[in-house]
């Protein structure tokens, strides 16, 4: 008896640092955090309760409606790309039996630079006259585009640069489940006369079903938080054509000191993304029992 | 092994799916960073050219010298040097007992703790933003790199991985060692550590290349110029400086990470998978 007091002392000594750091930098914010969307505080006075007052004030900024819808954009668009496009260079390299090394660290080589730097560099790759990309575009004859400076091309672009910098790292989980496929099946398949894309439908694609699925979770929830290229590339320009809802939350709380507003916000981006994160959990837990 | 196409089937196709792939993986990967590389070291002038000169007409390599120096870039690179090695320690040194702690030593109410911690994995970091920021207001940690550190203690997803390791360790080792009498710290420090090399290899990448990425925490925590990272301040410099100039600035900024990738890169690649659906 006096053992077990003993032991769990000395767990609870080996926890306690732990436990302070979650309490305050995790647990504690959590409840606050709810507790902030229904108040009014800045720094000046002493925080008011005000019922539905921040959400009202969300409701009626123009802006709201606009941030979700650029934030959905941002989101679909980059599912198209940054789903698709790394699923489909894995099946590729999966097939190549050369460079296999080289293909691996030049895919994730973007993954190690810091978001602002990708950010930076593409900014100016994205330069209407001198930029790269036209320069490329213009060679092969085709006109160039507005790029950033084009509300139609602009969400587009940070799209661009953010598949450009995070699709490294589905790519290398994809080839590692790509590479547990029994090849038996694709034997199978074939002597039933299944052509190449049958295969990769009928075959790599339920067979992949697992990791698609989780990575696809993880993409939406991070998709919609993003923040770091349209505050770094265009601060929501031009015409709030890149305004997404976390460089709104940051403007409430940053520009205008209005922390309640942000905090109310918070929680409808927690309502939204509090369903797909659930699903994850459902989808791991399910494998891992 | 057998993938979707059988192999050898057409020897000239296989060589031309080859090279188009090596092709296209180069020009999108590789060319835009050799062209920055390149770029910075074009006069400013030249670089408003349109359409752009291939290679530098003048070559002008001090650029790098004078971006570092009209930047300061030494100083931001050491505040970015005390955020990423003071988190890694920090959370280490945090984190690995807990682990140990729910692993092995199993206390009243450990489930509860972990799936306690488990649940703010759940949490979008965004939505932590205010009240998070508040409560760095609140501690008088604005503008002090602890308030990153102890941030970066909190992360459930490096307890977990931990945890998840030590569950796996041999009974047979611990017992042993508990019967010549070793405490739990010594157990921890002298048997279970040298056995968790592997595990702590990847929780120190990952500690380290994230605090290093990290923009949007050191954008908040930091209003002071003096004590910001790399990333905070190359965005705060890039509208008003010349072009050769900040594409320098980038490039040293960039170069020790992907540096770092290429002499480590088996051991991230490697952590990538181990970790890495659920990271």
């Amino acid at each position: 008896m006096r053992r077990r007091v003993a032991e769990n002392l000395t767990a609870y000594g080996f926890l306690s640092a732990a436990l302070l750091c979650f309490a305050v930098f995790s647990w504690y914010p959590i409840a606050r955090g709810v507790v902030l969307g229904f108040q009014q505080v800045d720094f000046v006075a002493a925080p008011a309760w005000v019922g539905w007052e921040n959400f009202e004030r969300l409701f009626a900024d123009p802006l709201f409606a606009v941030a979700w819808r650029n934030t959905l954009l941002f989101t679909v668009l980059a599912l198209v790309f940054g789903f698709a496009v790394p699923f489909l260079l894995a099946v590729v390299l999966n097939e190549l039996r050369h460079f296999k090394a080289y293909f691996r660290l030049v895919v994730y080589l973007p993954v190690m630079l810091p978001p602002v730097v990708a950010a930076l560099v593409w900014k100016w790759l994205y330069d209407p006259g001198p930029g790269l990309l036209n320069t490329a575009l213009r060679g092969l004859g085709l006109p160039g585009l507005g790029w950033l400076d084009d509300t139609s091309t602009s969400m587009l672009s940070l799209v661009l640069v953010a598949t450009w910098a995070n699709l490294g790292t589905a790519t290398l989980v994809y080839l590692a489940a790509l590479q547990s496929i029994p090849g038996e099946l694709y034997e199978a398949a074939e002597l039933d006369g299944a052509g190449v894309l049958r295969r990769l439908w009928h075959v790599t694609v339920p067979q992949t079903r697992f990791v698609l699925l989780v990575l696809l979770l993880l993409q939406i929830v991070a998709t919609m938080q993003v923040f770091t290229e349209p505050y770094v590339m265009t601060g929501g320009g031009p015409q709030d054509s890149t305004v997404t809802v976390l460089l709104l939350l940051y403007r409430y709380a940053f520009y205008y000191n209005d922390f309640g507003t942000a905090s109310a916000l918070s929680l409808l981006l927690l309502l939204v993304l509090g369903a797909f994160t659930a699903l994850y959990l459902r989808v791991t837990r399910r494998v891992d029992a | 092994m057998r993938t979707l196409v059988a192999p050898g089937r057409s020897r000239t196709g296989y060589a031309i799916a080859l090279t188009i792939t090596t092709i296209v993986v180069t020009a999108v990967f590789v060319l835009p960073l050799v062209w920055v590389v390149v770029s910075a070291m074009k006069p400013a002038v030249e670089l408003a050219r349109v359409p752009p000169t291939v290679l530098p007409l003048t070559w002008q390599p001090e650029t790098y010298v004078e971006a570092w120096r009209l930047m300061d870039l030494g100083r931001y690179f050491l505040n970015t040097i005390v955020v990423a090695v003071g988190t890694w320690a920090v959370q280490l040194a945090v984190d690995v007992p807990a682990a140990y702690a729910l692993s092995r030593l199993k206390p009243v109410l450990g489930k509860g703790i972990l799936g306690m911690m488990l649940l703010t994995l759940m949490m979008p970091a965004a939505v932590l933003l205010v009240p998070t920021y508040l409560t760095i207001a609140d501690l008088g940690l604005l503008d002090n790199p602890v308030a990153l550190w102890l941030l970066g203690a909190a992360n459930a997803f490096t307890v977990f991985l931990l945890k998840r390791f030590f569950d796996q360790l041999p009974v047979e080792v611990l017992e042993a060692a508990k019967i010549d009498g070793a405490g739990q710290l010594t157990l921890l420090w002298r048997i279970v550590l040298p056995l968790s090399r592997p595990i702590l290899a990847v929780v120190s990448i990952f500690a380290v290349v994230a605090a290093w990425k990290d923009f949007i925490w050191p954008l908040l925590v930091f209003s002071d110029p003096a004590r910001q990272t790399l990333s905070v301040a190359l965005q705060r410099f890039a509208p008003d400086t010349p072009v050769n100039l900040m594409l320098a600035g980038l490039v040293l900024a960039g170069a020790p990470v992907v540096g770092l990738f290429l002499v480590f890169q088996r051991h991230v690649l490697a952590g990538l998978t181990a970790g890495g659906v659920k990271g």
